[in-house]
């Protein structure tokens, strides 16, 4: 019986609580975490195990410590509850002031966004370290926006997107090793691999949804990595594939050495480091506005409508007689080949590749970018990249602790924004004036 | 002449559990069609069948005179015949125009602006609501949204399953009333699934009762509706 059923002034009572009965609510709910988090805290910080001097197992007891991370825990509680109201977690999914402001700022963001990262190498100040980082975040930007075309749109829950970044930077690899094939040639062909890996992954999961096709992805993900390692005579195994050519100029080289037929040489510049790095950042941003391009231009299509509608209801979809594999196939190739891309380019500018850097973690950090982004955001899934990757980086004086910054700011998001920075859509088409559809009010996980 | 839709002893289920057994009917163009039944009598098992999932075990289903037995789905979609799901299905974080563009979609070529119009004039609230999210309508909009949405396929049968489940009584009858305006206006033949026995009977020319996977009558939809036995069985013994 629900409190609304009791009827008279007690149910008045329970829907408005007079301020009072909500600092005695909040109390009891933070008295309920503290008690969570008592649970957790006694056996994990509160019973330490150390070496005893006998050599055998000496148990210390750290009960302070214990307490100070159980009155945090009470103290934030009661604090989050406090500020959020009586009902304790309830989100601010109401379009307000904020939804508004957001979406003025994104009107804008987005042409400023562009406009610093195509005039970044220029900005005084900006150096090797700032250019890497930029590198870097562009590289998520762009395996955020290829995720985002299966995840953010079509609705199919990935969790080994890293595959084919591992299937894009061998197949560059091997390809130059083995063929001595150039980065020009390689990385249209590392996409069309990893398109079709995608697809390969597509058939066997085309009845799956959700849960169960977030499982497979993940085998998936881990099955391409185990592979690489064992694999040994083809892929160099555990040791990674070293001296994988840097990337030309359209065939002008970078050297340091100078000289006819070399990048600095050709244009009559002072040889230098910076070129190539400027040169990679280049690319990488022309890679990543392609796939934002693509994306876009997709979304106005049947295609891109379809994909989003099969988020929203498959069978709805197949009543439509629109055929679902097809759609389900073309979003993981597509998807696939972005990140394919990125892999190729992540090869040659690292210029040495092994399993390490394909682990799970990385699909992870990848859809992360893209649920915070708002699914299905492309702005979103921008900034994501750039405040989680680039908070990476802000916070590595922090050492292990910036894995616990990083987590709680994950939590901070999720509970102001659940549906991500962006969580609102655009219609990819109207008639007539165009206006923002917001994700909130409907069900989460649609 | 040839019905549109014939089913011929049609057989189907999921898994171990029989759904149809033997079921046949047949709708002739421009005639309204309905099926009665009661909760898991196999009504929508039966549209989802003629749409082609899941497949039929045994007999055949011919639209049009052509057998489309075992086709798939989207094939058969494209053949004309379109269907309104049960619970409306609409796309909710999709705008009003866009859930209609994706019925469009099964439209082999051409301009959905025609049919956009045919389906303004027959439900004009959802003109006004174009811009609006499909899961922000009220459910009697979301079903007009959802029977608007199929007849942008231009079809020429339309498989309606249960319009009325969970609307308000003058609701049903404003969308009951937009189907008979439907058929009369432009002889468009409709198969209605539904388990509001009385107004179905009423609407439709003639009717099928399906009882665990069996049709067990069939006829005139008033002269159907006048037998005492569906009068106890279906309209709650009188009262309806």
């Amino acid at each position: 019986m629900s409190a609304s059923d009791r009827g008279g002034p007690q149910a008045r009572d329970v829907n408005r609580p007079r301020p009072s009965s909500r600092l005695q609510l909040a109390l009891k709910d933070a008295l309920v975490a503290t008690a969570v988090a008592a649970a957790l805290f006694v056996p994990l910080v509160a019973l330490r195990t150390d070496i005893g001097a006998g050599g055998g197992l000496a148990l210390r007891f750290r009960w302070k410590e214990a307490a100070i991370l159980c009155g945090l825990v009470f103290l934030g509680r009661l604090a989050l509850v406090l500020w959020t109201g009586r009902r304790g977690l309830r989100p601010s999914t109401a379009p307000g002031p904020w939804t508004d402001r957001l979406q003025q700022a994104g009107r804008l963001a987005a042409p400023a966004f562009l406009a610093v990262a195509l005039v970044l190498p220029a900005i005084p100040g900006i150096d090797r370290y700032e250019l890497d980082l930029g590198i870097l975040v562009l590289t998520y930007v762009m395996l955020g926006w290829g995720l985002n075309i299966v995840v953010g749109l079509a609705g199919l829950l990935d969790l080994g997107y890293v595959a084919f970044y591992a299937v894009g930077a061998y197949s560059y690899a091997l390809l130059a090793q083995y063929f001595g094939l150039s980065f020009w040639i390689c990385l249209p062909l590392a996409g069309i691999f990893a398109a079709f890996w995608g697809i390969l992954l597509g058939f066997p999961v085309l009845r799956l949804r959700g849960d169960y096709l977030a499982i497979v992805t993940l085998a998936f993900g881990e099955i391409i990595r185990v592979v690489l390692i064992n694999w040994a005579s083809f892929t160099g195994g555990p040791n990674g594939i070293t001296g994988i050519p840097r990337p030309s100029f359209f065939g002008l080289p970078f050297s340091m050495a100078g000289g006819e037929g070399t990048f600095a040489g050709f244009f009559g510049l002072e040889p230098s480091v910076s070129h190539r790095v400027i040169f990679l950042y280049y690319l990488i941003l022309g890679l990543a506005l392609l796939t934002n391009w693509v994306t876009i231009r997709l979304r106005r299509q049947p295609l891109g409508r379809a994909w989003e509608a099969l988020r929203e209801d498959e069978i709805a979809c197949r009543a439509l007689g629109i055929n679902v594999t097809t759609t389900k196939l073309s979003a993981f190739a597509l998807g696939a080949m972005f990140g394919g891309f990125a892999g190729a380019f992540f090869a040659t500018r690292q210029a040495f590749i092994s399993p390490e850097s394909f682990t799970f973690i990385e699909s992870a950090i990848i859809l992360a970018i893209v649920v915070l982004g708002g699914l299905g955001s492309q702005i979103g899934v921008a900034v994501a990249a750039l405040v989680l990757i680039g908070g990476f980086e802000v916070f590595r004086g922090l050492e292990e602790w910036r894995m616990l910054v990083f987590g709680g700011a994950m939590v901070v998001i999720m509970v102001l924004r659940p549906r991500g920075l962006v969580g609102t859509r655009t219609p990819s088409i109207a008639l007539g004036k165009k206006r923002t559809i917001s994700g909130d009010l409907v069900g989460e996980g649609r | 002449m040839t019905p549109l839709l014939e089913v011929d002893r049609v057989s189907a289920g999921y898994g171990a559990v029989q759904a149809l057994a033997e079921v046949s009917l047949h709708v002739m163009p421009g005639e309204i069609v309905t099926l009665i039944g009661a909760n898991g009598a196999g009504k929508s098992t039966l549209l989802m069948t003629i749409c082609g999932d899941p497949k039929p075990r045994m007999g055949r289903i011919l639209l049009g005179g052509e057998d489309i037995t075992g086709e798939a789905t989207h094939l058969t979609m494209r053949r004309g015949l379109a269907q309104s799901p049960e619970g409306r299905r609409i796309f909710p974080r999709m705008s009003v125009y866009e859930n209609l563009l994706m019925g469009a979609e099964a439209l082999v070529k051409g301009d959905p602006k025609p049919q956009l119009e045919q389906v303004f004039t027959l439900f004009p609230r959802l003109k006004e609501r174009l811009a609006q999210r499909g899961g922000t309508l009220s459910g009697g909009e979301q079903q007009m949204l959802a029977i608007g949405r199929a007849l942008m396929s231009k079809p020429k049968l339309l498989l309606l399953d249960e319009p009325s489940l969970g609307l308000a009584p003058l609701v049903v009858r404003q969308i009951f009333g937009a189907i008979r305006a439907l058929n009369a206006e432009t002889g468009l033949t409709v198969l209605l699934v539904e388990q509001n026995a009385n107004q179905a009977l009423r609407l439709a020319h003639r009717g099928y009762v399906l009882v665990n996977g069996r049709i067990t009558m069939e006829g005139e939809g008033l002269a159907l509706l006048a037998r005492p036995e569906i009068r106890d069985a279906y309209l709650g013994g009188g009262h309806g």
